[in-house]
C-alpha cells in the first residue's frame, strides 16, 4: 500500500520541514546549552573564557528569543531521514528540497550555497551536492527526521589521519587513534569557534569516515559510548584536550573542548584512517518525529 | 572591563595588552576579501581610513523603512586578509583590525611599528553583535563590491573585543599556540610510556 499524499499533506510536510530548521537555527539543543553552562563554571572569574562564553550564552538566548539564525553562518544542511517505505523517496526529496529554499527566503538559512567553479551564489541553498539528504526506508509508519547545520569556519579545521602517521608518532591502535584526536585540537586552535565537539571515526575509507563522523553529532552531549573502550577514550580526550590551556574561542582557559565522540568502522587491511570533524559551539543538532500525514509529533532533543 | 571611544589614536591604543577585555563604542568600517584587496591595489577607500577600525564582517543589512539595518554581523576569519593587512596599516593609517581566528607574523610586526592592535570579537555571536550595533552610517562600494562585501560604516555601543595582538609585539595566538604545543608534547610521551608500561 503505497502513501500518496494530497497536495495540502504535502503542504503540511514541507512546512514542517521549515519549522525543522528554523528550530534548528536558532535553538540550541538543551543537552549543548547544558555543555556551554558547564564550561562557564569551569572558568575563573573575570578570565577571557568567562567573558567569551558569557557572551555565547546571551546569544544563545537572543537568538531563541529573536527567532533568529543564532550564527550567521548557517553552514552545511545534513538532513538525516527515515521514512515510511511505502512513501516515495524522489517526493520527499523534493519537498526537503523545497522547504530548503522556502527556509532560506525568511532568513532561518543564509544564502549559502557556491557555485565551486563560477564563484555564483544562486540564493536558494539547492545546487549541486547542497543540502545534503540521507534518505532512508523503514518499516515504520512515520518519518524520524533529523538535521545537522555545520559552520564552514569549523569544518575547516577538521582533518583526517592515515595510519601510521609519523608526525604525530601514531600507530595503529587506540594509542595512535588518541594521539590523533588531540592533535587535532591542537591543530585547530580557536579557530573552529571552541568549546568544541569532536565527531571521530575510526577506520572506514576517507569518505564513509568523515561523512559518519558527522553522524556522531546527532548523539546527545551526556551520551555514554556502548563500547567501554570507546567510552573510556571518550572521556580520557575530553579531559586530556581540557589541559591544552585553547579554551573559549583561543582566549585561553579551561573549556576547550565540551565532548568526543566515537564510533569505529570496517576497513580494509591496507588502510586506518581516523577521520575527526570538529563542530562549533553553534552546535545546531535538531530531530522530530512526524506523522505520515507531514505532522510534527514530538521533538527529540 | 576597559571601554575604549572609536576614533582611536596612536596613544590610546599604545595602552592596550594582550589579554584585554575591551568594549568600543564609536564608528568601525567593515572589510573583507574585495575591499582589502582592492586597497591592497593601491585604491584610496572612499572614506579617510586615518586612526579608524576595520572590521572583518560580511553583516546581513536589511532596509527597512528606507533605513538600513543590521541583522547579524559575526566577524569572519582574518587569516584571509593576512596577506593585505599589513600594508592597509601602514598606508592608510589604521588603528585597530576586529576579526576572529588571530592573524599572522606580517600583522603582528605592523601593529608594533605603526601602533596598531588586533582585536578578536567571539567568533559566531550574530545576534549579540548586532545588537551592539546602533546604527548604520553609511556604506561605501555597495555596488562595486555587493552587500556583505561592502564598506559599512557602523556605529557601535559597548561592541566587546579582546586583544590578541597588541602593538608591542606580542601575540596571544603565539602564546597559546606555544603553550598548548608544549602540554602536547607531554600528553603524547605519557600515551606512549603507558603504551610501552602495558606490553
Ligand atoms: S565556526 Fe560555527 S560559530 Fe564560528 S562562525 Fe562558523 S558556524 Fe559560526
Amino acid at each position: 500500500m503505497a502513501f500518496n499524499l494530497t497536495s495540502k499533506q504535502q503542504k503540511q510536510l514541507q512546512e514542517s520541514f521549515v519549522e525543522v530548521i528554523r528550530k534548528t537555527s536558532a535553538e540550541l539543543p538543551q543537552d549543548v546549552v547544558d555543555a556551554v553552562l558547564e564550561g562557564l563554571e569551569q572558568e575563573a572569574k573575570d578570565s577571557r573564557g568567562e567573558y567569551a562564553l558569557k557572551i555565547i550564552q546571551k546569544n544563545i538566548e537572543l537568538a531563541k528569543k529573536k527567532s533568529q539564525p543564532l550564527c550567521q553562518d548557517t553552514g552545511s544542511i545534513l538532513f538525516y531521514v527515515h521514512y515510511p517505505r511505502q512513501m516515495c523517496g524522489e517526493m520527499l526529496g523534493k519537498i526537503i528540497r523545497k522547504s530548503v529554499v522556502a527556509a532560506t527566503k525568511k532568513g532561518f538559512l543564509r544564502q549559502n550555497s557556491v557555485d565551486s567553479l563560477t564563484g555564483k551564489n544562486n540564493g536558494t541553498n539547492v545546487g549541486a551536492g547542497t543540502p545534503t539528504l540521507h534518505l532512508e526506508p523503514w518499516k515504520k509508519d512515520y518519518l524520524d527526521v533529523r538535521l545537522i547545520l555545520k559552520g564552514g569556519g569549523c569544518e575547516n579545521v577538521g582533518g583526517q589521519y592515515s595510519l601510521p602517521d609519523s608526525r604525530v608518532g601514531a600507530g595503529r591502535d587506540l594509542a595512535g587513534v588518541k594521539k590523533c584526536i588531540l592533535d587535532a585540537v591542537q591543530q585547530a586552535q580557536g579557530k573552529g569557534c571552541g568549546p568544541g565537539v569532536l565527531g571521530v571515526i575510526i577506520g572506514g575509507d576517507r569518505s564513509t569516515g568523515y561523512s559518519a563522523s558527522k553522524e556522531q553529532f546527532l548523539r546527545k552531549m551526556g551520551d555514554k559510548n556502548a563500547h567501554p573502550e570507546l567510552a573510556r577514550l571518550e572521556e580520557e580526550c575530553v579531559r586530556e584536550a581540557n589541559e591544552l590551556g585553547i579554551g573559549p574561542m583561543g582566549f585561553g582557559g579551561k573549556t576547550t573542548l565540551m565532548g568526543v565522540k566515537v564510533a569505529a568502522l570496517n576497513r580494509v587491511p591496507a588502510s586506518f584512517f581516523v577521520s575527526v570533524s570538529y563542530m562549533c559551539w553553534a552546535y545546531r543538532r535538531q530531530g522530530a518525529q512526524v506523522s505520515n500525514k507531514g505532522e510534527i509529533r514530538k521533538w527529540f532533543y | 572591563m576597559i571601554q575604549i571611544q572609536a576614533p582611536f589614536t596612536e596613544e590610546k591604543v599604545r595602552g592596550l595588552k594582550v589579554g584585554d577585555m575591551v568594549e568600543i563604542s564609536g564608528v568601525v568600517f567593515t572589510g573583507r576579501d574585495a575591499v582589502h584587496k582592492w586597497l591592497h591595489e593601491g585604491n584610496d577607500p572612499p572614506v579617510s581610513f586615518k586612526d579608524s577600525i576595520i572590521y572583518h564582517c560580511g553583516p546581513v543589512v536589511l532596509k527597512k523603512k528606507g533605513k538600513w539595518v543590521v541583522t547579524a554581523a559575526g566577524p569572519t576569519t582574518s587569516t584571509r586578509e593576512e596577506p593585505y593587512q599589513a600594508g592597509i596599516i601602514e598606508r592608510l593609517g589604521v588603528r585597530a583590525v576586529i576579526g576572529k581566528g588571530g592573524m599572522g607574523e606580517k600583522t603582528r610586526l605592523a601593529c608594533q611599528k605603526f601602533g596598531c592592535v588586533y582585536l578578536h570579537a567571539v567568533g559566531g555571536a550574530a545576534q549579540v553583535l548586532a545588537e551592539a550595533i546602533e546604527e548604520v552610517e553609511n556604506v561605501y562600494g555597495l555596488e562595486q563590491f555587493g552587500s556583505p562585501e561592502a564598506i559599512w560604516q557602523l556605529r557601535v555601543k559597548n561592541f566587546p573585543v579582546v586583544v590578541t595582538i597588541d602593538s608591542h609585539g606580542n601575540s596571544l595566538h603565539k602564546d597559546i599556540e606555544a603553550h598548548s604545543g608544549k602540554v602536547l608534547g607531554e600528553l603524547f610521551t605519557a600515551i606512549s610510556e603507558k603504551k610501552a608500561a602495558s606490553k
